[in-house]
């Protein structure tokens, strides 16, 4: 079973999803949560017989698809996508847990389990195509769950959701067209296989072009300033769970593709932009940081946050270094569970007072002093603060940064303090004062359905606060062979220089051992 | 004094006659029985029609298996050529066909299907287009394209409405003039080679080093707007989306493949030979053409407020996507075009079927037009497993994968990258973002809007009106072709090439 444990994860919820089609309506929440827990026991169990002291791609399957094309459905899972393996299940999970009363109950929970097994395809692809195969058909059930069960303007925020992405994506396809057809003309066959594509050192010029078509599509995905338009629009709209898998899986995919193409693929190109890359990055922490001060709705301000620690990720990740990038696939993780929880905790009040508006509640840590605790704790991890799990990945991040540019990273830092103030403003203006509203007075505290699906993320995210080393380890082995084979293709000094070569580099573990 | 003239039998190889005769006979056969007797049920000629059909099949698979065991074929008074891309051609014409018969069995009642001519114009059609794609005489050609064409202004004509009939006399029309332009640019060919054979005007073209470039032009350019007729590209393409909608759904859906698929193969015959001698302005010409087709039938589409008319643009704008493959003219660009028109037939007749059984004889209040965006409000909630099927369809339309379609266009944008037309591939890239918007635009209204009040209580009676189990079962064939493209593409991709590339192209 687990060799094609892989498999097994990306098809078992779509069966399971076709199978839906023939549950009656009143057992269809019991049928998902039930699919839905065996996803995650599966995803736990990869984990379990995951090789911490293996580098590269484990649980591989190699099946011919079109192999006169040189497109074949290839599996695997190192320690960068394994973790986001996990979390795209457990979020699944907690989602339909936590579901509160929704019209049509049965067409979204399929449409849940056909989302989980694309979100699964996308980060366990090891083939171009294949990858590009999820990474569009992820666009479909969102498109389905925002603009069915959205807010009023539902229909324009899906739609510019779908087009933005999908216009981005094509893209980025057209560069993976190019990519092969390089691969044909250095080899005489053709291949879109991202391991065979690792072998291929291509020249700068080449690489420029390539990383801007990849870039595209990524960008748009991440979502990067100036293309994150649609962010807020989609966030705004959707309904709880499509903000919360949105921001905790959908988003990573845009920043794991990063890792998986942009930076093994074109090193020297990577190092060529990666200034224009982390002042984008930098303007995005500042910009979004301050648009989501100047919001008045609570769920905007969590969306604008959540695109301003997309920033941080992708400046760890243009580090080049093997502490800035673990340290973005970490923050990932952190940025999920932190800002899944966000988006729940949101929902939670929006089911009570069927309002996002902050200036509509006040004094709610009398009223209901659970959600205040959770909140509070979620607060406090989203912006960072030590011994919370986003603080482990900021660090990293930064540190990482650090050794490309003082200044930026200096930048950064202060933006990501200041960026404390909104959040603690708005938790202000929620939580504390006299109870001002009468609507207010008697609201309930979260329920037993609530409290299931937010804390364990309560839990996950001061234990991997405390103590990252379980995830971070097999993170930071699968990183060090990315950026070892970065500097080996690397061609100009340039990037020799910056990307640095791992044997004789103890510095990974001692930054390691700063961040317990 | 004549002497007599003395041909063997055999020399003629009348066997290449074979597949294009036997829908004649067929057809000669549907009118005898009617003769006979009248009166019959149209259930007996549509089971003959596809009988008949399916014996052409075989004959074309008995083609393919000398084509490959010998090469090309040449026959009667070497005016036949039986190639790689005449047979490909034909397999996509008869199978389409074969698909599209079926869709007469309706559950509600059409005056074009209770004659007996309907069917037997049908299989001459089938006749006509298959003699067109199956020579390089222009001669031939053009008989075989008019056999096909007068057959085809009659079959919309019988559909019977008010737009039925000016549907057939535009589409008259526009292919007079088509025909008219055809016989001219031949005319200067021949006066300027002696010769009606393409390959034949190739060759003298070559050895006089192309010294009359003017006439060239000339003859090009009439023959080029003439299948620019045919293959409606803008600004050619005026009379399709009216054409579209004058005939029935079925209808509609068969004709955005099947005359299609006949004039790119001669296109390709008549225009590869000057791409490869690279003559420039027909490539600027055919650039302009692609590019100018893709984007504004796009654009066109975005502002439809029916779905038929909907899909007319966007079969114009996947037409012009298609004809990049032969202004690339490299083997991997035309087997891209077969590999695209075999998925798209699949996908686009499935597309046009869905509109088929949701055919409405009386038009309610809210519907200006048979098949309008809002008839489709709704739908999931009513039902479901049709909403479902056609949402793939325009999955697979606007190229997302794994759907069928998104496998042709790779393919196809991906000989673009290796012609060296990155440019051009970009637009192509972008054109398939831009239509994803009007495809979209129905999902929304299938998925997202409210019902109608009145279709809730018939509980989406309306949307499988016209539905049989015929019909129904071609949409099953249709959708798990759509669905399930992925794994035929392979041995598909690899049968094209190789016809394909046998022959020449």
């Amino acid at each position: 079973m687990l060799d094609h444990i892989l498999s097994i994860l990306i098809f078992f919820p779509a069966l399971a999803g076709v199978m839906g089609f023939m549950i009656n309506k009143e057992s269809m929440r019991a049928y998902g949560l039930s699919v839905a827990s065996i996803e995650f026991a599966l995803s736990l169990l990869l984990w379990y017989s995951f090789d911490n002291s293996v580098s590269g791609m484990q649980f591989m399957e190699n099946i011919p698809l079109i192999p006169s094309f040189g497109i074949n459905y290839i599996l695997g899972v190192d320690g960068i996508s394994l973790f986001i393996i996990i979390m795209a299940s457990l979020f699944t999970m907690l989602g339909i847990a936590s579901l509160t009363e929704t019209p049509n109950v049965k067409n979204m929970i399929i449409t849940l389990l056909f989302l989980q097994m694309t979100m699964i395809g996308v980060f366990t692809a090891l083939d171009g195509i294949i990858f590009y195969v999820f990474w569009e058909l992820s666009l479909v059930p969102m498109l389905y769950i925002i603009g069915a069960w959205g807010g009023p303007m539902r229909i324009y925020a899906s739609v510019k959701f779908f087009l933005y992405t999908f216009a981005g994506s094509l893209v980025m396809l057209v560069g993976m067209l190019f990519m092969a057809y390089f691969y044909y003309q250095a080899t005489g066959t053709w291949s879109f296989a991202i391991l065979d594509w690792y072998r291929l050192i291509l020249p700068e010029s080449f690489q420029l072009w390539l990383f801007a078509a990849f870039f595209v599509g990524f960008a748009i995905k991440v979502p990067m300033f100036p293309f994150h338009t649609w962010l807020p629009y989609a966030h705004g709209q959707a309904p709880t769970i499509g903000s919360v898998i949105l921001a905790a899986v959908l988003l990573k995919m845009g920043t794991y593709a990063f890792i998986r193409f942009s930076l093994p693929l074109f090193p020297d190109a990577s190092v060529y932009f990666m200034y224009p890359v982390a002042v984008i990055a930098i303007i995005m922490i500042i910009y979004t940081a301050m648009v989501a001060y100047a919001q008045k709705d609570v769920k905007q301000v969590v969306a604008y946050s959540s695109v301003s620690h997309m920033g941080v990720i992708i400046l760890g990740t243009f580090a080049l270094n093997v502490e800035g990038i673990s340290g973005s696939v970490f923050l990932m993780i952190g940025h999920g569970i932190v800002s899944g929880a966000l988006f729940l905790l949101v929902g939670v009040i929006y089911d009570r007072r069927h309002t996002k508006i902050m200036s509509e509640f006040g004094g709610l840590a009398h009223v209901m002093p659970k959600y205040a605790t959770i909140f509070g704790i979620m607060m406090m991890a989203s912006v960072g603060m030590p011994l919370m799990i986003n603080f482990v990945g900021e660090f990293l991040s930064l540190l990482g940064f650090y050794q490309q540019s003082h200044m930026l990273t200096l930048l950064a830092g202060i933006a990501i303090i200041v960026g404390a103030i909104y959040m603690l403003i708005a938790y202000k203006k929620m939580f504390f004062g006299e109870v001002t509203k009468e609507e207010n007075k008697n609201l309930p505290d979260l329920n037993k359905r609530e409290l299931i699906g937010l804390v364990p993320l309560v839990v996950i995210a001061i234990w991997l606060g405390v103590y990252p080393k379980p995830v971070l380890e097999p993170i930071n082995k699968s990183v060090e062979s990315i950026v070892q084979l970065m500097h080996n293709k690397a061609t100009t000094e340039d990037a020799k220089m910056r990307i640095p070569n791992i044997s004789g580099v103890v510095i990974s573990k001692t930054s390691m051992k700063e961040a317990h | 004094m004549l002497s007599p003239i003395n041909i063997s039998i055999e020399s003629l190889n009348l066997v290449t006659l074979a597949p294009m005769l036997i829908p004649f006979v067929g057809a000669l056969m549907i009118l005898v029985i009617d003769l006979l007797k009248g009166g019959l049920d149209k259930s007996l000629y549509v089971v003959i029609s596809i009988l008949f059909l399916a014996l052409d099949f075989g004959a074309l698979l008995d083609s393919a298996g000398m084509f490959s065991a010998n090469g090309i074929i040449l026959g009667v008074f070497n005016v036949m050529l039986i190639d790689g891309i005449a047979i490909l051609a034909q397999f996509i014409i008869v199978a389409t066909s074969i698909l599209f018969i079926p869709l007469a069995l309706t559950n509600k009642r059409f005056h074009e299907f209770s004659h007996p001519e309907f069917f037997a114009l049908f299989l001459f059609m089938i006749g006509g287009f298959q003699f067109m794609v199956a020579s390089d005489n222009l001669i031939l050609i053009f008989v075989g394209l008019e056999t096909a064409s007068l057959a085809l202004y009659t079959l919309i004509a019988m559909h019977n409405r008010d737009k039925s009939f000016e549907a057939a006399i535009k589409y008259f029309t526009m292919g007079a003039l088509a025909a008219g332009f055809f016989s001219f640019g031949s005319m200067v060919l021949y006066a300027l080679t002696g010769s009606v054979e393409i390959n034949q005007i190739a060759t003298v073209l070559a050895n006089n080093n192309y010294a009359d470039m003017g006439f060239v032009l000339v003859g090009v350019v009439f023959l080029l707007a003439s299948f620019a007729f045919k293959l409606s590209v803008v600004p050619f393409h005026t009379w399709t989306p009216d054409v579209y909608e004058g005939s029935s759904a079925a209808m509609a859906g068969y004709m955005s493949i099947v005359p299609k698929i006949a004039a790119f193969v001669v296109a390709m015959r008549l225009f590869e030979f000057l791409i490869h001698a690279h003559i420039v302005w027909l490539e600027v010409v055919l650039y302009a053409f692609v590019v100018i087709t893709m984007t504004a039938a796009n654009m066109w589409a975005l502002v439809q407020t029916d779905v038929k008319r909907m899909l007319a643009y966007s079969s114009i704008s996947h037409a012009g996507f298609v004809m990049a493959a032969i202004l690339i003219g490299t083997t991997q660009a035309n087997s891209a075009l077969f590999l695209y028109w075999i998925l798209f037939s699949f996908t686009n007749l499935g597309a046009f079927s869905m509109l088929w059984i949701s055919r409405q004889k009386e038009l309610p209040g809210y519907q200006k037009t048979d098949h309008s965006f809002e008839k489709f409000s709704g739908m999931i909630k009513t039902s479901p497993m049709a909403a479902i099927i056609m949402a793939i369809f325009m999955l697979s339309l606007a190229g997302i994968p794994p759907f069928a379609l998104f496998w042709g266009k790779i393919y196809m944008i991906s000989s673009a990258v290796t012609g060296g037309y990155t440019v051009l591939a970009l637009v192509m890239a972008l054109n398939s973002a831009i239509a994803g918007y009007y495809y979209i635009k129905l999902i929304v209204y299938m998925f997202m809007k409210d019902p109608i009040a009145s279709n809730v209580d018939n509980s989406g009676q309306l949307y499988v009106a016209n539905a049989t189990t015929a019909l129904k079962t071609i949409i099953g064939f249709a959708i798990l072709g759509t669905i399930f493209a992925f794994l035929a593409i392979d041995p598909l991709l690899e049968f094209v090439t190789t016809f394909v590339y046998n022959s020449g192209y």
